[in-house]
C-alpha cells in the first residue's frame, strides 16, 4: 500500500488523499510570457523520475500538501 | 513471441541497416499499421519499426479490445467510424484472422443526467450514421439477461445506450495481422531495440539513437504507448500528455453466456466476454500519473465490488489474473496525430484508454500523412497545434474516464 506523509496528520494510506498533479514548470529557456503562460495551462513534463507535485488530504485535514515521488515506480522519495 | 507463434505466421527479422527512408519507434498496432498501409497503400517500404521488447508487447497487449465509434464530437465519430469500417475489411485485406466479432455494446445510465447525454449522443451519432439507439431497462434485460436493473440497489439502470456495431478483436492477432503484411513488403521489424535519443542536425530530426548503434531516418515517427514524453523530450516538443496506469483483470473461461459488451460510464467500469470465455473487466484509469505497471489489490476490490453491483453473477467466478498498462492522457482526452513542429518528427500519441479500436484509421491516416507530406482532413482536428490554437477536442465523457 502507499503511504502519504501528511505534515499534518502522519503517515496516511494514499486512498485518503486526492491527486493534484504535477507542478507546472515549463521550460526555463522558454522566455516569451505568453509562450510561458500557455505551457504552464497546456502542457507537462510528465517525468519518468522524482517529480514534485500536489496532494489533497481529503478523509483528514482538507489542506494541500506537496510531495516528491518516482514515477517510473510508483513510491514516495524522502 | 514464441516458436509456435513464429511458424504459424511468416515473419522474417532482420538485422538493422544503418538508415532508412521512414523509422517508427514502438512496435504496437499503431506503429506496425502505419508501417503495413505505407508499405501496402503507398509503396514506401524502406522502414524500420522499432520496439524495446516485443510487438505487441505494450498497450496492445494490455487493453480490452473494444472497437466502438459511439463518441460525443463529430470529428471523433467520423475518425472511429472509419477505423470500425477498416476493422470490418481487415480478414479480407490481410488474410489473417484477427477474430474479429460484432457483440453490441450497452452504455448504462443511472442518473436523469447521464440520461439526457445519452440522448444527445444518439442524436448525434445518428446524424453521422453511427447506429446507436437509446432503450430502456426492459430492453436493458433482454439484451443482457444477467443484469440487476437495481444495480444492487444502489444504482438502478434508467436506460442505455445500444451501439450496435461494437466489436472486439483479438489484440495479438491484430499485431501480427499488420507485421506479417508489413514484413512481407519489406519493412523491417527491430525487436529488443531501445531508442536512447533522436538525431538531430540543426533543428529537423535525422535518426534515432539506439543501444544497437545508430540509425539515419527521412522521417522518425513516434509511435509509442507510456514514454511518449520520454522520446518527445529529446527533440525538444512539449505535449499535453500525462501518464497513468490502467488496470483490467480476467476471470478464468466460463460457458458462453454474456452477448453484449456492457459499460457503465458513472461507475466507470466495463465488461466482455472473451473467445475464450473470459470475463475480460476494465476499469477508470489511476488517479496518480505512474510508469508503474504494478496492479493493485485496491483496483480489484473496487472494480470487482461495481461489476458485482450490475451483473451478480460474477461475484461467483474466480479471478484468473490482473495487469497494468500506461496511459498516454491527452489534457482533452483525444488523440493527438500528425506534425509536431519539428522537421522530420511526426507523432501519434494521446491514446489515452482509446487507443486499440483506432489501430487502423491512425494507421492508415499517419501513413498518408508520412507518404504525402500533408495532414489528411480526416485527423487534422487532431492536431498537436489545436491547444495553441485553442480548439481542443474536448470528449472526456466518451472515453469511460472521469
Amino acid at each position: 500500500m502507499l503511504i502519504v506523509t501528511c505534515p499534518n496528520c502522519g503517515q496516511r494510506p494514499v486512498e485518503e488523499f486526492r491527486f493534484g498533479g504535477e507542478i507546472p514548470s515549463p521550460p526555463s529557456d522558454l522566455t516569451d510570457s505568453v509562450e510561458r503562460d500557455f505551457d504552464q495551462v497546456w502542457m507537462f513534463n510528465n517525468v519518468a523520475g522524482v517529480q514534485t507535485e500536489r496532494w489533497y488530504h481529503d478523509a483528514g485535514c482538507h489542506r494541500w500538501l506537496t510531495a516528491t515521488r518516482d514515477t517510473s515506480i510508483d513510491r514516495f522519495v524522502e | 513471441m514464441n516458436e509456435f507463434v513464429e511458424t504459424l505466421l511468416s515473419l522474417t527479422w532482420h538485422e538493422p541497416k544503418t538508415s532508412y527512408d521512414v523509422v517508427i519507434i514502438g512496435g504496437g498496432g499503431h506503429g506496425l499499421a502505419t508501417a503495413y498501409y505505407l508499405a501496402a497503400r503507398h509503396g514506401i517500404t524502406d522502414v524500420a519499426v522499432i520496439e524495446a521488447d516485443y510487438i505487441g508487447s505494450g498497450n496492445t497487449g494490455r487493453n480490452t479490445t473494444i472497437v466502438r465509434s459511439n463518441y460525443g464530437i463529430p470529428e471523433s465519430i467520423k475518425f472511429y467510424r472509419h477505423s470500425q469500417v477498416l476493422y470490418g475489411q481487415l480478414e479480407d485485406e490481410t488474410g489473417c484472422w484477427i477474430m474479429h466479432a460484432t457483440k453490441g455494446l450497452i452504455w448504462l445510465a443511472h442518473t436523469e443526467s447521464a440520461m439526457r447525454s445519452e440522448r444527445a449522443r444518439v442524436q448525434l451519432n445518428a446524424a453521422l450514421d453511427v447506429e446507436t439507439v437509446l432503450i430502456d431497462p426492459v430492453e436493458v434485460k433482454l439484451l443482457c439477461p444477467q443484469i440487476d436493473l437495481s444495480g444492487g440497489g444502489r444504482y438502478p439502470v434508467l436506460g442505455a445506450s445500444y451501439h450496435v456495431p461494437a466489436s472486439t478483436a483479438r489484440h495479438d492477432r491484430v499485431v501480427w495481422a499488420y507485421a506479417q503484411g508489413a514484413m512481407q513488403r519489406g519493412v523491417h521489424v527491430l525487436q529488443q531495440t531501445r531508442v536512447t535519443g533522436l538525431l538531430r542536425d540543426g533543428d529537423r530530426v535525422v535518426g534515432v539513437r539506439t543501444d544497437k548503434g545508430d540509425i539515419a531516418a527521412g522521417t522518425v515517427m513516434s509511435a509509442v504507448g507510456g514514454d511518449v514524453s520520454t522520446i518527445a523530450n529529446y527533440a525538444d516538443v512539449r505535449l499535453p500528455i500525462r501518464t497513468h496506469p490502467l488496470q483490467a483483470f480476467v476471470t478464468n473461461g466460463y460457458a458462453q453466456g454474456l452477448g453484449p459488451i456492457i459499460s457503465d460510464t458513472e461507475l466507470l467500469c466495463y465488461i466482455s466476454q472473451t473467445a475464450r470465455g473470459q470475463m475480460l473487466i476494465g476499469h477508470e484509469y489511476d488517479r496518480e500519473q505512474s510508469y508503474s505497471r504494478q496492479s493493485s489489490f485496491q483496483f480489484l476490490q473496487s472494480n470487482a465490488v461495481k461489476m458485482s453491483y450490475l451483473l451478480p453473477f460474477v461475484r461467483n467466478l474466480r479471478i484468473l489474473r490482473q495487469w497494468a498498462g500506461r496511459c498516454d492522457v491527452s489534457a482533452d482526452f483525444s488523440p493527438i496525430m500528425g506534425f509536431t513542429g519539428v522537421d522530420g518528427f511526426v507523432i501519434s500519441t494521446g491514446w489515452g484508454t482509446w487507443g486499440f479500436k483506432a489501430i487502423p484509421a491512425g494507421g492508415e491516416q499517419m501513413a498518408e500523412l508520412i507518404a504525402t507530406g500533408s495532414t489528411p482532413a480526416l485527423i487534422a482536428p487532431f492536431a498537436l497545434d489545436r491547444f495553441a490554437a485553442d480548439h481542443s477536442m474536448a470528449d472526456q465523457g466518451s472515453t469511460g474516464t472521469r
